[in-house]
């Protein structure tokens, strides 16, 4: 037996064993790991829907509650949008939205919509967005206020042909040099506004309906779209705000 | 330990894997925007360069030659892999910062060269302090281009300390009267930057031990 031979057998073997070591290193932090990732997630979910919504104005499990809807034309992406139905005793309190705001001048523009039952807006965030560091990302809670300008609105406060841009007629300030960004969370914030003042009986109907059918299964993980929705927390550290030229969007 | 000062001042200065050796540019070009995230790459690097090492020492008697890059890339992937997943489960906030760098390190060249030519010939605690060097080594260069980039670039200094330290570093911030030049945080900028870095290493290196070759030459002119 010619000594190559023995030197290949011994490479595939010891690569063989370092292969099984590693999987079984892996699958063991994997054991180990994953629920408390899990629950780090479903934290932070919260943390993100607590932005929005004041969590003594509910009393249910909000991850638990939610139903996805799909409506283009109102919530801005052919995808399904996550919908988080907020009751109290029982009786429909509040709902977020993770709608879009489609017409960014980078764009989509992500956002969490916090609206109660009676319509009126209990707080806005932006999840992501591609806007131009310097300009546009002023609807970041982090970079500006003017987000909360959002809080205690309705469709009949201001009335509905107010809910645009000052420089459209309307109600709500844009910022120097960007009028494009605030015009498209403005129409999106009205937008679902709409949709819920349209859709809300049905949309706690099903929350109540899934959840009954849920009830003794286990909870169930975090899923992918509501993960996306705290994935900003981990960028935006990244995503230094940059004085861009006025009015040039950065390449 | 026979040789550790000259073990580590060999990780950390003389073949420093950022500036002279030139290794791990991927993520060092990609993340050096500002100081923290140069910080917190760096952190993260050293931690997997000293487990990477360590390991790959214990089982240098096992080592085939013709496949070594082959095991040395399987160690080290599924080390990250593991760091990444453990970090997430138990130091959540600080993988909030760290987690977005950590998958990076996978492609840093840095520490397949530390387990060819350091960890597979030695034993595990000079390859583990070897490890130790080489990572403080390129988080040091981490931290000044991510420093230089970010003073000329934003005009600030420790922006987003918060996420590494906690509420409390918050205060740590500098905000210079100055609007900052947003080529340095462009891509551009971080070659501009590291060209510096590298000269100002060279210049010091070469004022500390003058080169016999450039001395002769100066000898010669004179």
């Amino acid at each position: 037996m010619a000594d190559r031979d023995r030197q290949g057998l011994r490479a595939v073997l010891v690569v063989a064993a370092i292969a099984v070591c590693a999987a079984g290193l892996i699958s063991a932090s994997h054991e180990i790991s994953a629920e408390r990732i899990e629950r780090n997630i479903a934290e932070r979910v919260m943390q993100s829907l607590h932005e929005v919504l004041d969590p003594s104005l509910y009393d249910n499990d909000l991850i638990g509650s939610q139903v996805q809807v799909i409506d283009p034309d109102l919530l801005g992406t052919t995808d399904p949008v996550q919908v988080f139905l907020a009751t109290r005793d029982g009786e429909p309190a509040a709902a977020i939205f993770a709608s879009v705001a489609p017409l960014g001048y980078n764009g989509a523009i992500d956002l969490l919509v916090g609206v109660d039952a009676e319509g009126v807006i209990q707080g806005v965030r932006v999840t992501d967005h591609r806007e131009t560091p310097g300009l546009g990302d002023q609807i970041e809670i982090s970079i500006s206020d003017w987000i909360t300008g959002f809080d205690g609105t309705s469709l009949a406060d201001p009335p509905l042909p107010q809910w645009a841009v000052t420089a459209d007629g309307g109600r709500f300030d844009a910022f120097t040099g960007a009028t494009v960004t605030p015009r498209a969370v403005v129409r999106a914030v009205r937008d679902t506004l709409v949709y819920f003042d349209e859709n809300q009986a049905e949309l706690f109907e099903r929350a109540a309906a899934e959840e009954a059918d849920a009830t003794g299964a286990e909870t169930e993980a975090v899923p992918e779209r509501v993960r996306a929705l705290v994935a900003d927390g981990r960028l935006r550290l990244h995503r230094t705000a940059v004085p861009g030229p006025a009015g040039a969007p950065l390449p | 330990m026979n040789g550790a000062g000259t073990l580590f001042a060999d990780g950390f200065w003389r073949n420093n894997a950022a500036f002279v050796q030139l290794l791990g540019l991927c993520p060092l070009l990609a993340i050096t925007t500002t100081l923290v995230n140069g910080l917190a790459l760096g952190i993260a690097t050293t931690l997997v360069l000293i487990a990477t090492n360590s390991v790959v020492s214990l089982i240098r008697g096992a080592l085939v030659p013709s496949v070594r890059i082959l095991i040395f890339v399987l160690i080290i992937a599924s080390l990250v892999t593991t760091i990444d997943m453990l970090a997430n489960a138990f130091f959540h906030d600080l993988y909030r910062v760290l987690g977005l760098f950590i998958p990076l390190i996978i492609t840093n060249c840095a520490i397949l060269a530390q387990a060819e030519s350091v960890a597979s010939r030695h034993r595990i605690g000079r390859a583990a302090l070897s490890g130790l060097a080489t990572g403080l080594g390129f988080a040091a260069a981490l931290v000044m281009l991510g420093g230089l980039r970010e003073i000329v670039g934003t005009g600030t200094l420790f922006s987003g300390m918060e996420f590494l330290l906690g509420e409390a570093a918050r205060d740590v911030y500098l905000d210079l009267p100055y609007d900052g030049m947003l080529a340095a945080i462009l891509p551009p900028g971080a070659f501009f930057g590291l060209a510096v870095l590298i000269a100002a290493r060279n210049y010091l290196a070469d004022r500390k031990k003058p080169d016999p070759a450039r001395r002769e030459a100066a000898a010669i002119r004179q």
